[in-house]
């Protein structure tokens, strides 16, 4: 049953940024990236989804907005519906949201500005993207958004809290006033996660702050041996 | 003469200018210096038509043509150091030196000052984007930029308008192109109150075999327009193309700066890359400053000479346009491509692929000549050498300022120096000159590609370029307004210096130049002295370090009113890292470390922050250069076993100690030896604060001596959290971290 390595696919639209940055983390973790188009529905075999940072058609319109549309996305909406694991990481996370795989939205950040930062992070709950964290465990890990506050209705907060899909919150300070300092949410399932913050972008201290994002990715190829 | 407007609907076209030689053209409106235009009807045996006009005026403007700066920019080549690291030199769109194991690295710094007054955010925007295209049609991927930004004092209401819309810009349109931000500057000095410089550095990578050169050859070889529509913006914004020169109405004068589409040039990038890829590229021009006339001329002139354009081919915004406006159009985000035919149908295709709109224009011919129809219409017929190549050269009066010699009299030496250091030090290192920059650099992407090694506030910003090897490139810019005030021989040298020490503190070898000579009116023969001066000084210096000028740019008519700006030359020196897993990052690292100050230190307050932020002063001259000194620190500082190194330059020692121990909160405890005040804080230059493990501090020693580098052991790096000089100081570091990083969160927030 146990395969030697899984495939993790990475999307690119066209105004994608970080996509060569996940495939590159994905191989660092022991996966096997593989690269997606917008235009293809066909996922070529991926495990499992990283929908890349980035500003997906210029972010106009509403960031995320247009990408949900690509053709890409149709077989990832059926395939997430299934089971499959998906971590949209900033632009990713709000395509997913725009997708409603996930609940809630991001707006301008409360500071106005773009912000990048070295940031320290919670990891609260133990998803297919988190499994390999300890609980509670301090990360730091670039943050990097113009429109990265999370935002929600008092009872989705309530919800997600409950339910125990805050996957993760900022410490020392939240960089975008994303409400209850809320850096990533999963779904119900614990299948798909959106996360504000950069994970691949911390996969080398050489490169990163810490290596502490590799994380996320080892997390997805340990829940794709168990499943 | 000038004003006058022709009858709607008639187009001017070479029958038509042959016909009416004595037709009033509005030359002057244009830019053009009555005997500039004398010139080229002796050039075209006739008077040009208005399409030609245009684009002889843009092309012949201070900013396409160099006329001013030519004869002094040619020292750069004549003065050219021997390297054998030198593949592509002035003259294209950036110069191109070999970074070994087969990589070639392209750099260059450009201007967009004056867009970035009118309109803060496109106009740094689009100064990002403009660079990026000069890199990219070079053939290489873009992999980092970097922004050296001067604005008025830090809290004049204007700055308060300029500075936020810039930092903006900037973030805005690099971060959404996926381009690391790694440094640059943020200078404060009221003579950039009405004229802020924005200057922006591009660095791209590619494999020696793939450098792209702008030319267009092969007749019948297809030439080609893609990326974005034309529109009516940036009309003007190269020479004064006053709209009602063409237009009887005048209702459709446009801003002239122009707009930026991020995403637009992202897709542009990597349709080229991949256009690249598949050889399906004979020649290749950005188009910027001119748009079209330049691109198409250069092209031609750069090739074998001709070339067939039918202009309402260009894909418009706004289809009133005149064929004068499409000449002249500098909308953003526009490529020009030359392609053997049978390679057209998939030069197109991969266009399609990334949904960049591309028209074939035309076609290289054999005429000798660049032939632009409009509806079948001949409307430009001329050599397009004499566009390119051709306009006028000048050789502007040059006079030493009157008050040159008072202001160099006028010596620090009269200054009272404080008795309370600690309290300086505070107020130093919160000073808008010196204070944290972490408000501005925080809004730029540093990590995107994965690849950044180092980044502001670093000495220098480190890119690695090839993941297998580890290999890397560092970048640093400098330029000291005050110091080039004072002496702009030694200024420009003083400026070469730091970026050159900047980038060895990192551990890499300096190996090329690029530059950014930002300067007043060259009709003002002071500004023009310092301009030359500062040429004389910064092409000897490259000489004398051996490394070439690879490239560059000249931003004149820097003023207000009759003021000139401080004479601002921006340096930028590229180094290479055989393994960027070796840098050297600024911060100190491990308590117990041994703190040392490699360089002499003199009595040198010419200049100075300390001058200039306690005083408002600004006299005397400026710190002496010594570049042998500088070669041998550099040398010291690639020894391989340093734990950290950060040059001394602005505030002197102090504030260095301070970015050291602030960088990963430790503290250090150190003792100087002399006057305190003048340890601490002179500007002396080819100095650095270094640090190396407990067991490794005679080694430095060692390879000090041996280069002749004095070495003064300071102390050591502390785990409490305080900076100590002893017996003249102890200031905790979250106090100097408040003061460092306070102050422009209070004037911008």
């Amino acid at each position: 049953m146990a395969r030697v390595t899984f495939r993790v696919g990475v999307v690119t639209f066209p105004g994608s940024l970080d996509d060569r940055d996940a495939a590159r983390a994905v191989a660092a973790a022991g996966g096997e990236p593989v690269r997606l188009w917008h235009a293809d529905e066909n996922l070529r075999g991926a495990d499992a989804v990283v929908l890349p940072g980035g500003f997906s058609y210029g972010d106009y319109l509403r960031c995320g907005a247009i990408a949900r549309f690509a053709p890409v996305m149709r077989t990832v909406l059926e395939r997430a519906a299934d089971g499959m694991p998906v971590l949209g990481i900033c632009n990713g996370f709000q395509v997913l949201c725009e997708s409603h795989l996930l609940p809630g939205a991001l707006i301008r950040n409360d500071v106005r500005r773009f912000v990048c930062r070295d940031q320290r992070l919670r990891i609260t709950a133990a998803t297919a993207w988190t499994g390999a964290y300890e609980p509670g465990q301090q990360v730091v890990i670039p943050v990097k958004n113009g429109e990265g506050g999370y935002v929600a209705d008092e009872r989705t907060l309530d919800e997600l809290e409950g339910e125990g899909r805050v996957v993760a919150r900022y410490l020392d300070g939240n960089p975008n006033g994303s409400a209850r300092d809320i850096a990533g949410i999963a779904n119900a399932t614990g299948t798909v996660v959106g996360l504000m913050p950069h994970p691949e972008h911390a996969i080398d201290p050489l490169t990163g702050p810490s290596a502490d994002g590799l994380g996320f990715f080892a997390s997805v190829l340990r829940t794709l041996v168990a499943a | 003469m000038t004003g006058d407007t022709k009858v709607i609907g008639t187009l001017d076209t070479v029958e038509r200018a042959a016909d009416s030689p004595d037709e009033p053209q509005p030359f002057a409106d244009l830019g053009l210096a009555a005997d500039e235009y004398a010139t080229i009807r002796d050039l075209l045996g006739r008077r040009p038509t208005a399409a030609e006009l245009a684009i002889y005026s843009v092309m012949w403007s201070e900013h396409c043509s160099y006329k001013s700066s030519k004869v002094h920019l040619r020292q750069f080549g004549e003065k050219l150091p021997p390297s054998d690291r030198l593949l592509v030199g002035i003259g294209e769109n950036a110069g191109v030196v070999d970074a070994g194991d087969g990589w070639a690295v392209t750099f260059k710094v450009e201007s967009h000052n004056h867009p970035s007054y009118v309109e803060p955010y496109q106009g740094a925007a689009t100064g990002v984007g403009g660079i990026v295209r000069d890199i990219l049609a070079m053939g290489a991927r873009p992999v980092a930029v970097m922004d050296p930004l001067r604005f008025g004092p830090a809290d004049a209401p204007d700055t308060a308008r300029v500075l936020p819309g810039v930092v903006a810009g900037v973030g805005g349109y690099g971060n959404c192109l996926g381009l690391p931000n790694i440094g640059g500057e943020v200078v404060f000095d009221p003579s950039y109150a009405g004229n802020p410089l924005v200057n922006a550095l591009c660095v791209g990578v590619m494999r020696t075999g793939d450098i792209q050169r702008a030319f267009a050859s092969g007749p019948g070889n297809k030439v080609i327009l893609f990326g974005a529509k034309t529109g009516r913006d940036g009309i003007g914004g190269v020479s004064v193309l006053a709209s009602a020169t063409f237009d009887d109405a005048r209702q459709s004068k446009r801003p002239s700066v122009q707009v930026g589409d991020p995403f637009a040039e992202k897709v542009l990038i990597e349709c080229c890359l991949e256009l690249y890829a598949a050889g399906l590229v004979v020649g290749i021009q950005d188009l910027g400053g001119a748009g079209l006339s330049c691109a198409l001329t250069e092209l031609a002139s750069a090739g074998d000479g001709g070339m067939h354009v039918d202009l309402e081919r260009v894909p418009l915004r706004e289809a009133s346009m005149s064929p004068e406006e499409v000449l002249a159009s500098e909308s953003q985000e526009r490529m020009c491509a030359v392609v053997s035919p049978e390679k057209v149908a998939d030069f197109l295709a991969v266009c399609e692929r990334w949904e960049v709109l591309a028209t074939v224009l035309g076609e290289v011919t054999t005429t000798g000549r660049l032939e632009v129809d409009w509806h079948g219409e001949r409307i430009v017929d001329v050599p397009p050498r004499t566009v390119a190549h051709s306009g006028p050269v000048y050789r502007r009066p040059i006079a030493r300022p009157a008050d040159q010699d008072a202001l160099v009299a006028d010596t620090p030496a009269r200054l009272p120096r404080p008795d309370d250091l600690r309290a300086l030090l505070l107020r130093m290192v919160a000073s808008p000159g010196l204070c944290s920059r972490a408000w501005v650099t925080d809004q730029y992407d540093r990590y995107v590609q994965g690849n950044t090694v180092l980044a502001q506030p670093e000495d220098a910003g480190v890119v690695r370029i090839d993941e297998a090897t580890g290999r890397g490139v560092a970048l640093a810019t400098d330029g000291n307004g005050r110091y080039t005030r004072l002496d702009p021989y030694a200024g420009a040298q003083l400026a070469l210096a730091e970026a050159y020490r900047n980038v060895a503190a990192t551990g890499a070898e300096p190996i090329a130049v690029t530059n950014c000579l930002n300067f007043g009116s060259p009709e003002d023969p002071g500004v023009m002295w310092q301009f030359s001066e500062a040429v004389r000084g910064l092409a000897d210096g490259c000489l004398t370090l051996g490394t070439p000028v690879t490239g560059g740019n000249v931003s004149f008519y820097n003023q207000t009113g009759s003021t000139p700006i401080l004479p601002t030359p921006v340096v930028g020196v590229l180094g290479i890292l055989a393994d960027v897993a070796k840098r050297t990052p600024m911060g100190f690292g491990a308590a117990g470390d041994v703190v040392l100050l490699l360089g002499a230190t003199g009595d040198d307050f010419g200049g100075s922050e300390w001058a200039y932020a306690e005083h408002g002063h600004l006299g005397g001259t400026p710190p002496p250069v010594d570049l042998a000194a500088e070669q041998a620190l550099a040398a010291v500082l690639r020894c391989g076993f340093l734990r950290s190194a950060h040059d001394l330059s602005d505030g002197g020692l102090a504030q260095a100690l301070v970015e050291s121990c602030l960088r990963r909160d430790l503290g250090a405890a150190v003792a100087v030896t002399g006057d305190p005040f003048v340890a601490l804080f002179s500007e002396s230059t080819a100095r650095a604060l270094v640090t190396v493990a407990p067991g490794d501090a005679d080694r430095l020693a060692a390879v000090a001596g041996e280069h002749g580098v004095p070495l003064t052991r300071l102390g050591t790096v502390t785990a409490e959290p305080t900076l100590a000089v002893d017996g003249v100081l102890a200031v905790g570091l979250a106090e100097l971290r408040d003061a460092s990083e306070s102050t422009l969160p209070r004037l911008f927030d």
